[in-house]
């Protein structure tokens, strides 16, 4: 064996990445050769002084979580199916819009304690958080026009539905716009809403459980809250309207949705 | 909607139970190639995002290095979307940082004390091989913090196990020669 050859073995050797006899004939050239031997001290003091230090990384626990959370688990957020199952990029810093919602909203489930039984109380807790997030400064609206013409196209690509959106002017309900929300683990619309100085958030999303032809009434943290599900779809009414002018709301909106083409 | 929610949860945990107890391994490559901590984590957001999109048609090789294959094309479709344009920030392990502290990088001379090795406090090792160019610090990373042998290395890498060993040897030349030239104290060579 020349040097040559030697110099280009001796990292197989030093990786153990040979078998027995050929370590042997790279071992009984380097005891004759000094300069081979040389470098071969060399490379292997340098990989001992790697191995002892400490060149690894520790991931850190956020970017654990993060993945965590990503993930369908089956968690206190209830089922997340595949189609959310989205990686936020750097959710806290992140520069678009809704940022600052979206981390309220994740910060927002974690609170609550939600048993698959009471699943419905806890997402009628979540649209209601959304709801009143919704109404601090600057976060009411993603698109703002009183035009349905402009809001319907604006979900396009944003989400996987298309929420009808009506125009109730006539019936006193003045179309303010729409926005992207985040609740209970799943990207939905909400269609904003306002009567006198009242504001309603209408949100939908796919329906996932149960049908509920039949409107459910809640109340949650003093807000109306009225649910039902339609064509292949969720509805979430809130607002601090009273009971009644939202029930008005609910009974103008349901047949308009069928009344309308979309 | 695919697939039953129940059959999506069994395979986010089978995925959770396999895939997760390598993302230290998975974060620390990707903290050499990106060379940036915040750069790092979105490749391994994004690493375990398309292993997941993936865990069902994967059958091998072993977890380790297929996450860290799948990280690696990660970063190198980051650096391609930024038209190869390495980043540097105001990091430990940044390059222009780095380079300052390192000189022009040169072929091991035959000097005399060609055989002795120089001690190093563990930052400055990191910064070696953090300016070493890209192909070689992959490949010593590959091999010394992820412990993956030539044929995983090959697999990750997308190259014949020859490239892997002439690679290697050239990475650990440079090195060398890097690390003798930074100053330290001399140790004793293993003989």
């Amino acid at each position: 064996m020349n040097c040559a050859e030697c110099e280009s073995l001796l990292h197989p050797l030093i990786d153990d990445e040979f078998d027995v006899g050929h370590a042997r004939d790279v071992e009984a050239h380097a005891t004759e050769c000094p300069g081979c031997a040389d470098k071969l001290g060399a490379f292997r003091a340098m990989r001992k002084a790697m191995a002892a230090a400490d060149l690894k990384q520790t991931a850190p626990t956020r970017l654990r979580r993060r993945i965590e959370a990503a993930l369908p688990l089956p968690s206190a957020q209830g089922i997340a199916p595949l189609k959310y199952f989205r990686l936020p990029r750097r959710p806290f810093f992140g520069g678009f819009a809704l940022g600052t919602a979206l981390s309220a909203a994740l910060a927002a489930s974690v609170v609550l304690t939600v048993i698959r039984t009471d699943h419905e109380q806890a997402v009628a807790a979540g649209v209601v958080s959304a709801h009143i997030r919704s109404l601090q400064p600057g976060h009411l609206m993603d698109v703002e026009t009183s035009d349905q013409h402009t809001v319907k196209p604006w979900f396009d690509g944003k989400i996987d539905l298309a929420p009808p959106v009506i125009d109730l002017g006539a019936e006193g309900f003045t179309l303010l716009g729409g926005r992207l929300d985040y609740i209970d683990g799943k990207s939905v619309a909400s269609i904003v809403y306002k009567r006198g100085k009242h504001e309603i958030n209408l949100f939908v999303a796919r329906q996932l459980g149960t049908e509920h032809a039949n409107v459910t009434d809640r109340t949650a943290q003093g807000y109306n809250v009225r649910h039902w599900s339609d064509a292949g779809l969720d509805f979430w009414a809130v607002s601090d309207l009273g009971p009644t002018e939202l029930n008005e709301f609910v009974r103008k909106y349901r047949p308009a949705l069928h009344g309308s083409s979309s | 909607m695919t697939g039953h929610p129940n059959a999506e949860q069994e395979k986010a945990r089978r995925f959770r139970d396999a895939a997760l107890p390598y993302i230290d391994d998975v974060f620390a490559l990707a903290r050499y190639l990106m060379r940036n901590a915040e750069d790092a984590e979105d490749m391994v957001q994004e690493c375990y995002l398309r292993a997941f999109q993936h865990f069902e048609s994967y059958r091998g090789p072993a977890m380790k290095p297929w996450l860290l294959a799948i990280l690696r094309n990660a970063c190198y479709s980051e650096f391609t979307r930024r038209g190869k344009r390495e980043v540097s920030l105001d990091d430990p392990w940044d390059d222009d940082r780095a380079a300052e502290q390192m000189p022009i990088w040169q072929e091991p001379s035959t000097s005399p004390d060609v055989s002795l090795i120089r001690a190093h406090d563990d930052e400055t090792i990191r910064r070696l091989i953090a300016t070493l160019p890209q192909p070689f610090r992959e490949v010593i990373v590959l091999r010394e913090v992820n412990d993956l042998s030539y044929q995983e290395i090959a697999e990750v890498a997308g190259v014949p196990i020859g490239t892997v060993m002439s690679r290697l040897a050239r990475a650990r030349s440079m090195l060398r020669s890097a690390w003798n030239l930074a100053e330290a104290p001399m140790l004793e060579t293993v003989p």
